[in-house]
């Protein structure tokens, strides 16, 4: 047992945060969030340039070779400042890419993100889907040699920006069937394609998606037809745990970022937080950051366990956790800040925004909880 | 980063389960299955089992009996014996006193108590809180008056543990009444608790049963060789003493327990022709304690890969008794839940609940302690405004 990072884990951190510090700060983001895509192609070719968007990726397509842990340790500080470069759907995407691709597809598709010069999205949610990645309409019919797929995508993230993206789709099987799920790797360019990019509250953009009968080949099926199932949750899981790390890293700015307003804060002649019922408060904070920065590790060991069923296990624990952390931190944070807590000038709103996103997508805590009392795991030596 | 146990851990985690199933005497065994409260006398029967193994103090150094295990084992052995619901040990001879002594007190004085302390022969309790020193602890006022040869007691303690079965007692005690900081002027020492002029007197708790007293001291005779350390330095000593073995006060055992207690009854009670446990309803509801109890878990395995490599406890170590006592308190009333009406019941005959649920209604009153003791959790959140947080 260890939770020490390597020295290469070490200066990761070190450059992720330098890069935070010095070129990121919420500021950036504050710009961002009115401009059309939300975030900055030439960050993200930064990125791309120093090695985090292919941290996790093989080296064959540009990356290093690296794990989730890596991943989930940019994800986590990228959070402090609510960097708004689309890395996780990029994560997600690419994963499914990397796994069940061919080389010749990771080249042609995952490849050119890994470099930054393109990006990718995850495109699972439907109208009926509530966080089932199994729950899809959207229909995969054999065309010629290849597939014509039919249906639409909703909360798509990054999609109005993505130069490919990734959809599930079903041949066969019933609308919450495991089987009969494939994935294929659509360009948005394509007919049939359209894509209305839609807000979300934390200033960021995803896209509804509509794929009207879109002719694809058969290079732009991910694995064997049909067969996508067991990838889809491990893809769930992946996502799941990216937001878990990056709630990491915004609970901890809102705990500092409150501390530091009480210390500055005066009435009745005093700094307010020399009041014990707001110290008492603040400590409560920080127990829930000290928690979320533990399910973070459990959430970056556990997020590629090849054992299924411990995979869930953690990574649902791991989320239903933080979620009950970062809604208590968020809202305290702003409740301490006082009115000032609720301007828009003010950022620890766009914290409490962004928390609400992360505690949303990839299953809310009802959806991680119930799945976490119907794993074996739960029912054990009962 | 590395969340297993090594291969030899984990091995030494299974020899220590297969030893406890060898070791625990069938009744106790019996009443470990229901979560029955044990006996004084079936504590300290359980104490010298272990101290026969060598495994009664396995946080002392080798040389006066402990076992020489890192952090990682004392955490999995204290786990194991936690998830075998076996009676916990006293713990003022063997994690306050004897640690102490070791640190701070004479050869003498290691000669003297440790081995009796380790075997179990000698019985302690501690003397700390009094009437109107509580969280205020520094404002205690027996005195210890000195007499040339020998140290006179007058005054009160309270909320003493087992004091009623004690053979010894320690005590903070005020030696300079004149000192400029009042936490300057208390010393360290030890009385005999059947020195003529001690009165130990039980409280009957909420959970039905006497386990902490009122002590009374009147012109109690104390040797002088009973001060541990110097003189007036009594309240540093103490302090030192706070940081022992942190990686255990989470007591994640004792909730993995719990919630193994709480599935059990789920699983044994009807309701509308089924089993509780096949309800989602109740099944979110035992999975959302369960959730932070694997997130405390984790930080409690931070704080132990820490203290194996040697750092200072971490800011993680600090949350371990606040949110470790809540989550107790929280699987405490969670089994209440479970049991619907029958949680109605108070120490009534076998059988008019299920054996499994007979304990729960005394430990769910009893357990409101563990918010308070040791330094309540008001307390425990000064000191991390203040140290960590750096709020004035």
């Amino acid at each position: 047992m260890n939770f020490d990072l390597t020295e290469d884990q070490t200066l990761l951190v070190d450059t992720v945060r330098e890069f935070v510090k010095k070129e990121s700060p919420v500021e950036r983001m504050r710009k961002l969030r009115s401009s059309e895509l939300g975030w900055d192609k030439a960050v993200w070719k930064k990125m791309g340039e120093l090695g985090w968007l292919g941290v996790m990726f093989p080296e064959s397509v540009g990356g290093a070779g690296m794990t989730f842990v890596e991943a989930g340790l940019i994800v986590q500080e990228l959070g402090t400042t609510l960097v708004p470069e689309p890395i996780i759907p990029l994560f997600v995407a690419g994963s499914a890419i990397a796994e069940a691709g061919s080389a010749e597809q990771q080249a042609r598709f995952l490849a050119p993100s890994v470099a930054g010069d393109q990006s990718l999205a995850f495109a699972f949610l439907e109208e009926q889907s509530r966080h089932d990645p199994h729950s899809v309409r959207t229909h995969a019919h054999p065309a010629g040699a290849g597939y014509r797929l039919r249906g639409k995508k909703r909360w798509v993230l990054s999609g109005h920006a993505a130069d490919a993206i990734v959809v599930s789709a079903r041949s066969s099987g019933d609308e919450a069937s495991a089987d009969g799920l494939s994935l294929f790797v659509v360009d948005r360019s394509l007919p049939g394609v359209s894509v209305q990019p839609v807000a979300t509250m934390d200033g960021q953009k995803a896209a509804l998606l509509e794929l009207a009968d879109v002719e694809v080949g058969a290079d732009r099926l991910l694995g064997g037809v049909g067969k996508a199932g067991p990838l889809l949750s491990a893809l769930m899981d992946l996502g799941a745990a990216a937001t878990v790390c990056e709630a990491s890293g915004i609970l901890q700015t809102v705990l500092w970022m409150t501390r530091n307003y009480l210390m500055e804060r005066k009435q009745f002649n005093v700094a307010i937080g020399s009041f014990q019922a707001l110290q008492h408060r603040t400590v409560d904070m920080f127990v829930e950051t000290e928690l979320a920065k533990s399910v973070a590790m459990l959430a970056m060991i556990k997020a590629q366990d090849p054992d299924a069923g411990e995979r869930r296990r953690a990574i649902s624990a791991a989320k239903a956790s933080i979620i009950e952390s970062g809604a208590f931190v968020t809202r305290q944070g702003i409740q301490l800040h006082g009115g000032i807590g609720v301007t828009d000038e003010h950022d620890v709103g766009l914290y409490f925004k962004r928390m609400h996103i992360l505690a949303t997508l990839f299953g809310d805590d009802a959806f991680h909880l119930a799945r976490y009392a119907s794993l074996p795991s739960f029912s054990a030596n009962v | 980063m590395d969340l297993s146990f090594s291969p030899e851990e984990l091995a030494f985690r299974d020899e220590v389960r297969a030893w406890i199933k060898s070791a625990l005497p069938p009744h106790l065994a019996a009443k470990a299955e229901m979560d029955a409260e044990f006996t004084h006398a079936e504590v300290m029967s359980w104490h010298k089992i272990l101290a026969g193994k060598g495994w009664a103090a396995p946080h002392w150094p080798k040389e006066v009996g402990g076992t020489g295990w890192d952090a990682s084992r004392r955490f999995l052995f204290s786990e194991e014996l936690e998830l075998a619901g076996t009676p916990r040990l006293s713990p003022f001879g063997l994690a306050m006193v004897g640690p102490l002594m070791i640190q701070f007190g004479n050869d003498a004085q290691k000669k003297r108590y440790l081995p009796k302390i380790l075997s179990g022969e000698e019985v302690w309790c501690q003397g700390y809180s009094e009437p109107n020193a509580g969280s205020d602890l520094a404002s205690l006022a027996l005195r210890a008056e000195d007499k040339g040869d020998h140290f006179i007691l007058n005054g009160q303690k309270t909320w003493t543990t087992y004091a009623q079965y004690a053979d010894w007692i320690f005590v903070l005690a005020r030696t300079n009444a004149e000192a400029k900081k009042k936490q300057e002027g208390i010393s360290f020492i030890l009385c005999e608790m059947k020195s003529p002029g001690v009165t130990a007197k039980p409280f009957l708790t909420t959970g039905g049963t006497p386990a902490f007293c009122e002590t009374w001291f009147e012109n109690v005779r104390v040797p002088k060789e009973n001060l541990v350390g110097e003189l007036n330095q009594g309240w540093t000593y103490a302090k030192a003493l706070l940081g022992h073995e942190r990686t255990l006060v989470a007591g994640i055992g004792i909730s993995a327990r719990a919630l193994l207690r709480a599935k059990r009854i789920a699983r044994d009670t009807l309701a509308g022709g089924r089993p509780l446990l096949d309800d989602p309803v109740i099944r979110t509801r035992i999975a959302t304690l369960e959730v932070r109890l694997d997130a405390l878990r984790m930080a409690n395995y931070r704080a132990l890969a820490g203290a194996k490599l040697g750092h200072a406890p971490g800011p993680e170590s600090s949350i371990l008794k606040l949110r470790g006592t809540e989550i107790q308190q929280g699987c405490m009333d969670l089994l209440m839940f479970l049991m619907g009406d029958n949680s109605l019941s108070w120490f009534n005959e076998p059988g008019v609940v299920p054996p499994r649920e007979q304990w729960v209604a005394p430990g769910f009153n009893y357990l409101r302690a563990a918010t308070i003791y040791a330094g309540s959790n008001e307390i425990q959140k000064n000191i991390i405004a203040k140290m960590i947080l750096g709020l004035p």
